[in-house]
């Protein structure tokens, strides 16, 4: 049969304009700290670690459809790698943050080996045996502090890397100093995190990753690799979250073992930010951290109400709208900001149908 | 030359024995048709060749090696194609997205290098229509095109088609016996799993009957369909 022309299409009109507004909103986010207070520059560098671990998590259970409740340990174990190279090497902390998004990867090789043989449930118990398992053995090295944990030495963060520049140019306090450079950290690895993902998602890879999530059985029966596939997700993941977790304990300069694998920090939160704003879509977990920050502040006084609520509201997200908040705004306008389609253009096609997003 | 050659294959599910002592072969370009009654273990022979069953025993050689071990993955990549008989789409990617994600990894090259080769399967299966939509929401016989048109986009050398003609109606029947034969006639082998007996026999050149793990006849299909073994399985069954 001869066809007319056919060209495939991932760009939308919404992505180019959005594309130019976020990088507007980029350059804006990095002069921040010269233009609003200390605590703001705090709470967005909150919300841009969320958002990575977010994005990271989505990548896992969206994609590689790898359901993990334990990737606290890569969040700890970053943090504890970070905190061991400052301690008893006298790294500067801010390499130490790059060699803790290593050592994330190196653990993560045995923890895929052992939990990759699970499906399903198991995986996502095998995953939190082994954060709890990795937890208890850093409670017991003594010169991180045990179980009680310790403190990042006053001077180490005061001589940080660029934190003496920073004083100079901008005659910022070293503290100040500190915040500001860990938040200009965490807004560019929010956006190569999320560059990372997409470009994956756009590729190849990303494509057969897609088809590994719909259904493994048909993908490998067309070729895909999908076992190689879940294991470089896995390791990625462990890489950003790693240094995702070394990053947010240079700024909180304090560490304990139940606070650095908390589940519920790291994970359980995590999960509530990418269901909310929805799975399986860059958008989602961007919208989710936003609402999630908003409710914390909203809810801040009401103790364990507190969580009780975030459930309810986690829940009835689940119910009501599976492919979360972006996923609604999606359905109704058909706006995609980050498209991964392949839309078929030309030949005989008519052009009324619309994809909608991968998720 | 032989493509695809079985000696001696296997398979027990428990005390049920789906596959006994399968020994065939399939020449290059050969059209070969498999009919059996249901549970005959026909959809069990394919996922032992294709490699989604393990053999219990016996070899399986595809182009010139031995495959008995190897992957399915492995398997499409050396040139094996198949359907399933319950369809199993990407059901999130469009119909093109399922295409291409056969034609590229099944092929090993780039997305932009099978695009329009995908674009026109879909043309020549019809499905263009179709094209931009989530395979989740296509309809059975559309699920079933689906299947047959990513087989194609991994560009195989051996097409493993599992009832792909049932419940459609003459006109469409039709039209899929010349969609076969086309590929068919590119030197494509096909293996054809099919209880429409008159659409498979204007294709193939060879039928084997499959009866309770057994093969009990292979030979052309006026000679099987003639054979008394034959007759007594099919026994009222419209031919
Ligand atoms: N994974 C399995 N475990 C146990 N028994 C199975 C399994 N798969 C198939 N069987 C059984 O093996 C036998 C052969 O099944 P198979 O699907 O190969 O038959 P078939 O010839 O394709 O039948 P149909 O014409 O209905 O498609 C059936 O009795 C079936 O119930
Ligand atoms: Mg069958």
């Amino acid at each position: 049969m001869a066809l007319p022309s056919f060209q495939v299409e991932t760009q939308t009109k919404a992505s180019a304009v959005f594309g130019i507004a976020a990088a507007a909103a980029l350059l804006i986010a990095f002069a921040a700290p010269l233009l609003v207070s200390r605590g703001v520059i705090q709470d967005l560098f909150f919300i841009l670690t969320m958002l990575v671990l977010a994005q990271n998590w989505n990548l896992l259970a969206g994609y590689a459809g790898l359901i993990s409740v334990g990737q606290q340990v890569f969040v700890g174990f970053g943090a504890y790698a970070m905190f061991g190279c400052v301690i008893l090497f006298g790294v500067d902390p801010l390499v130490a943050v790059l060699i803790a998004g290593v050592l994330s990867t190196l653990l993560a090789i045995p923890t895929a080996f052992f939990t990759f043989r699970l499906y399903g449930p198991y995986f996502a118990i095998g995953t939190w045996v082994v954060a709890e398992v990795v937890r208890l053995l850093l409670a017991q090295w003594k010169a991180l502090g045990g179980g009680t944990g310790t403190s990042l030495p006053r001077d180490a963060t005061r001589d940080m890397l660029g934190v003496g520049l920073m004083r100079d140019v901008f005659d910022m306090k070293a503290s100040q100093a500190g915040d500001a450079l860990t938040y200009w950290l965490a807004l560019i690895l929010a956006a190569l995190t999320v560059g990372f993902i997409y470009r994956l998602l756009r590729s190849k890879q990303g494509l057969g990753l897609a088809a590994v999530r719909d259904n493994e059985q048909a993908a490998r029966a067309v070729g895909v690799d999908a076992r190689r596939m879940k294991a470089f997700v896995y390791l990625a993941t462990a890489f950003i979250t790693g240094i995702a977790g070394a990053l947010i304990y240079v700024q909180k300069a304090r560490i304990s073992p139940d606070a650095a694998f908390s589940v519920t920090d790291w994970t359980a939160y995590v999960i509530f930010i990418v269901v909310i704003g929805g799975i399986g879509t860059v958008e989602g977990p961007i919208v989710g951290v936003i609402v999630f920050f908003l409710l914390q502040n909203l809810l801040a006084g009401y103790g364990s109400w507190y969580l009780l609520v975030l459930g309810l509201i986690g829940i009835g997200v689940m119910l009501f709208a599976p492919r979360g908040l972006w996923g609604l705004v999606s359905d109704r306008t058909g706006i995609q900001l980050f498209p991964v389609r392949r839309m078929l253009k030309g030949g005989s096609l008519n052009q009324t149908s619309k994809g909608g997003p991968h998720g | 030359m032989t493509i695809l050659q079985l000696e001696g294959v296997s398979k027990k599910f428990g005390a049920l024995t789906v596959a006994e002592q399968i020994s065939f072969a399939v020449g290059e370009g050969e059209a070969l048709g498999i009919i059996g009654p249901n549970g005959a273990g026909k959809s069990t022979l394919f996922n032992l060749i294709t490699g989604n069953i393990a053999t219990d025993s016996g070899t399986i050689r595809f182009c010139g090696s031995d495959v008995t071990r190897a992957s399915p993955m492995a398997r499409c990549l050396s040139g094996m194609g198949r359907t399933f008989q319950i369809p199993q789409p990407f059901e999130k990617l469009t119909v093109f997205e399922n295409l291409l994600v056969a034609g590229s990894f099944g092929s090993r090259r780039q997305e932009h290098e099978v695009s329009v080769r995908c674009a026109e399967i879909l043309g020549d299966t019809g499905l263009i229509d179709k094209a931009n939509v989530p395979a989740g929401g296509l309809t059975l016989l559309q699920r079933k095109r689906l299947e047959l048109a990513r087989a194609l986009a991994t560009e195989p050398k051996l097409l493993l088609l599992d009832e792909i003609a049932g419940g459609l109606t003459e006109e469409e029947c039709r039209s899929l016996v010349a969609t076969i034969r086309a590929i068919h006639a590119k030197g494509i082998a096909v293996i054809w799993i099919e209880h429409v007996l008159h659409a498979l026999n204007s294709v193939v050149e060879r039928l084997l009957v499959l009866h309770f793990g057994k093969v009990i006849g292979i030979g052309k299909p006026a000679e099987i369909m003639d054979s008394r073994a034959v007759r007594e399985i099919y026994l009222g069954i419209e031919i």
